[in-house]
């Protein structure tokens, strides 16, 4: 059962991913987005990644695309739908690509095969090392959050000085 | 069918990191880069909970976590750099947005 959830998921995730780099409009862009986010929410809770799957559904897919869309309304973007992709760039893309994909190949063919060890990321699990730990980076964290804020009210006043 | 370990995870996040970068390098779309950038930030984070799924330990979740919020963050703030330069240029095609000064 988890190999074919694997498989589905993983497949499903790769080629919404693949639709989120073709798309033109950029609105089908996002929600391909959106679909690809779900599917990888689906792979957190295969890896027994619970609150990871949590917040990824939550933050990704919920506040973060939320916030693509309405830059997209807000932006009228219709000649994006004109213009075509060029040979040069295309071709170039691929070939990163797959040359990055050759590397991790060569670097994964080669590694122990060792069965999963029976630790569930649960939101108690990982609170409880979020909060003794790692707590200096996740106070960190929230004044990087805050930083983000003052800098985006900064950055959406009209007269940007 | 052999049964799913540690590297098909991580073939699956290559792979979706790969496409990742080919949007970034293919598309020219300031948004869809974007966009692009949140699908390698992505693969990261399944790499990451996978190594910590076969290595018995919490701490990939905990990092996992961090990149999320950072991410949230990167994300204000680029977009908001983006609607800045909208309204000065008109435009979020990265190939006329060659000059320095705003």
């Amino acid at each position: 059962m988890h190999d074919q959830l694997f498989w589905f998921f993983s497949i499903a995730m790769l080629l919404s991913g693949l639709l989120v780099i073709l798309s033109r409009n950029p609105v089908n862009s996002a929600m391909f987005l959106v679909v690809a986010m779900c599917f990888m929410a689906g792979l957190f809770v295969l890896l027994e990644a619970h609150f990871l799957a949590i917040i990824q559904i939550l933050v990704y897919a919920g506040a973060v695309m939320v916030l693509f869309l309405f830059v997209i309304m807000f932006l009228d973007l219709k000649a994006e739908r004109r213009r075509r992709f060029r040979i040069l760039t295309f071709g170039g893309g691929i070939i990163v690509a797959a040359a990055f994909m050759v590397k991790v190949h060569d670097v994964v063919e080669d590694m122990p095969l060792v069965a999963a060890k029976g630790v569930a990321g649960t939101t108690e699990a990982v609170g409880r090392l979020l909060f003794t730990r790692y707590l200096l980076p996740f106070e960190v964290a929230s004044l990087l959050l805050l930083v983000a804020v003052v800098g985006v009210v900064l950055l959406s006043k009209r007269d940007l000085k | 069918m052999i049964p799913v370990v540690l590297p098909h995870y991580l073939v699956v996040s290559a792979a979706l990191f790969s496409l990742g970068l080919a949007g970034v390098i293919i598309r020219r779309n300031a948004l869809v880069i974007f966009m692009s950038l949140e699908l390698m930030l992505n693969a990261a984070n399944l790499a990451l909970a996978a190594f910590s799924r076969y290595n018995g330990s919490l701490h990939g979740h905990v990092l996992v976590f961090f990149i999320i919020t950072v991410a949230a963050a990167e994300v204000a703030v680029g977009l908001a750099i983006i609607v800045a330069l909208f309204r000065r240029r008109k435009s979020v095609n990265v190939d006329e947005l060659t000059s320095m000064r705003l």
